[in-house]
């Protein structure tokens, strides 16, 4: 079974216990940050189980890489730890699992994965695109989301038997070894869970912040400058390849983009609140999102940007009633390129 | 030429009566399982007295007469059982008056709950009425003959008949009557605090009278709506949660409901809480309020609120609900049976547990669920079972399924609502032998030769 690369000694030995000192929703000083993961380490009842809202911003905070959310999954659902409520979950787990409904369309290399997100179909067309194979669906489809869930063991269980369709179905057939991810949660689950718990992966994950940078120096002459102020909002699989945010930065300028400094972009970004109503900390949700949404209007961005889709339906309407425009980024850049 | 024909092509004009075939047919059936009977006539009046002449000729030649709204009742109510005329009542749909400053309308019977509800928000936004979860072409009156609820039974009184301010209804002998403040002074405020006669004429199928207008009561209609889902799967708690939230006081309406599609909703009880506000401010404190009505059940992670993304709540906020229009065609074939039955709210674990029941020896799908009525007074448990109209097994089961639903929904202490003349049996079976001598005696003084929707309310001999 796979089993979290997880070194205790790395905790031991260090000083500053980023992964909760940094956490926005644990208070703890120093001394007690310590001592509650010290129990998590050691498999003990800690109040950071409970306490913990799945933001998988630790993931990024850890120096060490030493995989602090993923251990702290783990023990939720070794003690029955339900952040969300059991019905909620049981039916998600239902409502995601695979259908069946997979069969042979081969896939030729530049290939857009679009998770399971059939209702962003549309977004996928424009000059961007242009040539590029489209994969998505229940059989294919990541799973990481049970992390919110307490439920890695969802996610060992169907993962392997994903990359198995994708593979056979998909990439095989069209002699392609690589895609893009379209969403971050595909990409975190491909080059940090999988490998995290050595679970093999037999293709090459390409995030969609890399292709479409280079897919938009490709088209640098087709670009009219935005000339816009546009709030980023960070989603938690953004936490699994922090290494990409530069990205955004980079896509913003070649589109004439500003990414106004703010208090919760970057390390210091909010969940969108979209989980923490699922775990029913609805007056987190209520601060959250107003702090958040507030501190975007404040820096006179006009657009709101995502990269996830269900951030993107958690903030459109309370956004939107700020007087900024939610935009996907995908359709932002096809927006600078005139469509 | 048939003389009655003419007789009543003289009355209303020739384009507005028919015995064409054709017509017959589409006028001998709904989309129930009720058996079809033809009628001899069909006939659109436009006025009440034109309904006026129209009944006081089918009563001097004794035809049976059979008042129709939208024809959406699903249980034959409209079928003619002994022909005769069906009276489409759809042409006479004039909003007569709305009046703002006291809130309520008065319209023709035949007026559709989509026009009323169109009207009011061109022309009134700051008002709504209760609307039911029919398809919009479903007509005030004929709701109100058969004792509807809708979206506001649970915050505004209960069924929709309670709602009704006045009538004015067309008497077997052809005299036209108005019930309520109307027959006293010009407005229609009110059924006190004289006599109430209006429920000689509601939930009564048309047996008494043809309701020819409606004084209806008018309710604000605040900018603001939220929708709320929370989630069980223990159907014996139901009735604690749904009195946690009737109680705060805060919600519009409250449905709970059970569907095996899709797949994820499996086993699971779903309660569906819609809530208007005036201002953001008052939204937060009445959602905050319903969460924490139920703040038990939800720090034991054996329940919680649904997290809806937007489109499915643009979705959920309407009235009607779709959703149950929607399901009506999942078998394809254009059948459905719905069987309602009016219970107390104590009743819905046992409700629920008897459809699964019923509806596992039948093998067929169904919906079931459950709207709350008069703040938790009763609830409108309904059974919904789709079926296709081209399949005659089909529709021998679940008409199976619908009778053996009837009894057990009086066998748990409910009765079944808008109930075919089966389910009627079964009512008056189980009724006192006075309160039926009573019904029997009052039809007989306002309906002497019996032309009034025969075969309703009677026990068959």
């Amino acid at each position: 079974m796979y089993e979290l690369k997880f070194d205790p000694a790395i905790c031991e030995k260090c000083k500053s216990c980023d992964c909760i000192m940094k956490c926005q929703y644990i208070d703890m000083d120093l001394e007690k940050a310590k001592e509650e993961h010290r129990k998590l380490v050691r498999g003990e009842d800690s109040e950071i189980l409970t306490q913990c809202v799945t933001c998988y911003a630790c993931e990024e905070y850890c120096p060490y890489h030493n995989h602090p959310f993923y251990l702290i999954v783990e023990r939720q659902e070794e003690k029955g730890i339900h952040p969300v409520p059991k019905p909620i979950e049981k039916s998600q787990v239902v409502m995601m699992a695979p259908k069946g409904r997979i069969g042979e369309k081969a896939a030729a290399e530049p290939v857009i994965n679009l998770c399971y997100f059939p209702m962003l179909k549309g977004s996928i067309s424009g000059k961007l695109y242009e040539g590029t194979s489209l994969i998505l669906g229940s059989d294919i489809f990541c799973n990481l989301m049970f992390l919110h869930f307490a439920r890695n063991s969802v996610i060992k269980e169907r993962l392997p038997a994903m990359m198995d369709n994708i593979m056979k179905y998909h990439l095989n057939p069209g002699g392609a070894k690589e895609f893009i991810c379209y969403h971050d949660e595909c990409y975190g689950t491909y080059t940090s869970w999988a490998p995290a718990f050595g679970m093999e992966v037999p293709f090459k994950p390409i995030h969609l912040f890399d292709f479409l940078y280079n897919r938009l120096k490709e088209l640098k002459s087709d670009i009219k400058p935005l000339n816009i102020k546009v709030a980023y909002q960070r989603p938690c699989s953004s936490r699994l390849c922090p290494e990409m945010d530069h990205f955004v930065d980079d896509i913003f300028e070649l589109i004439g983009v500003e990414r106004p400094e703010r208090e919760y972009d970057r390390e210091n970004a909010l969940c969108c609140g979209g989980v923490l109503e699922a775990q029913q900390r609805f007056d987190l949700t209520e601060e959250n999102q107003t702090k958040n949404i507030e501190d975007m209007k404040a820096t006179g961005a006009t657009h709101c940007v995502f990269n996830c889709p269900f951030c993107f339906f958690t903030l459109m309407g309370k956004v939107s009633e700020k007087g900024m425009t939610p935009i996907l980024m995908s359709d932002l850049c096809r927006m600078a390129l005139g469509e | 030429m048939d003389t009655i024909y003419k007789k009543i092509a003289d009355i209303v004009g020739s384009n507005y009566v028919s015995n064409a075939a054709e017509e017959l047919y589409i006028y001998s059936r709904d989309q129930g399982v009720q058996p079809a009977r033809l009628p001899d006539y069909v006939v659109m009046p436009n006025s009440t007295e034109e309904v006026q002449k129209i009944v006081a000729l089918a009563n001097k030649e004794k035809i049976p007469i059979v008042p129709m709204g939208g024809a959406l009742v699903l249980s034959g109510l409209t079928i003619p059982q002994r022909g005769g005329i069906v009276l489409d009542m759809k042409r006479m749909n004039r909003i007569l008056e709305v009046n703002e400053k006291s809130h309520y309308a008065v319209v023709e019977a035949g007026t559709s709950q989509g026009m009323l509800q169109a009207y009011l928000k061109k022309h009134h936004p700051k008002l709504k009425h209760s609307v039911p979860d029919a398809p919009p072409v479903a007509t005030i009156g004929g709701n109100i003959a058969i004792h509807g609820s809708g979206h506001l039974s649970q915050s505004e009184g209960g069924f929709h008949t309670e709602m009704v301010t006045g009538l004015e209804v067309v008497l077997a002998s052809g005299e036209a009557v108005k019930l309520g403040s109307c027959s006293t002074v010009p407005k229609w405020f009110s059924r006190a605090p004289i006599p109430d006669l209006a429920g000689l004429f509601m939930g009564w199928n048309g047996t008494t009278g043809v309701i020819t207008k409606i004084g209806l009561k008018l309710f604000p209609s605040p900018k603001l709506k939220d929708v709320m889902m929370f989630m069980t799967e223990d159907v014996d708690s139901i009735t604690d949660i749904l009195f946690r939230i009737i109680d705060t006081e805060m919600a519009e309406d409250i449905a709970f409901f059970v569907s095996p599609k899709p797949a994820y909703f499996e086993g699971y009880q779903l309660i569906m809480i819609s809530v208007v506000a005036n201002s953001e401010k008052e939204m937060k404190l009445r959602l905050e309020l319903i969460r924490e009505s139920v703040r038990e059940y939800i720090d034991s992670k054996e329940a919680g609120f649904l997290p809806l993304p937007p489109y499915m709540k643009v979705k959920l906020v309407g009235a009607p609900q779709k959703n149950l229009s929607e399901f009506a065609d999942v078998m394809k074939g254009g059948g459905f049976e719905y069987v309602g039955a009016i219970m107390p709210v104590e009743s819905i674990p046992e409700a629920y547990r008897a459809g699964l029941e019923i509806t596992s020896k039948h093998d067929i799908t169904y919906s079931m669920g459950a709207r709350i009525v008069g703040r938790g007074s009763c609830v409108m448990f309904y059974y919904a079972y789709p079926f296709n109209r081209a399949d005659s097994k089909n529709i021998e089961t679940v008409a199976k399924a619908l009778e053996e639903t009837n009894e057990k929904a009086l066998e748990i202490g409910g009765i079944p609502w808008k109930t075919e003349i089966s389910g009627q049996q079964l009512i008056l079976e189980r009724m006192e032998p006075g309160t039926y001598k009573m019904m029997t005696e009052i039809r007989k003084l306002l309906d002497p030769n019996g032309i009034m929707n025969p075969g309703n309310w009677e026990v068959q001999s």
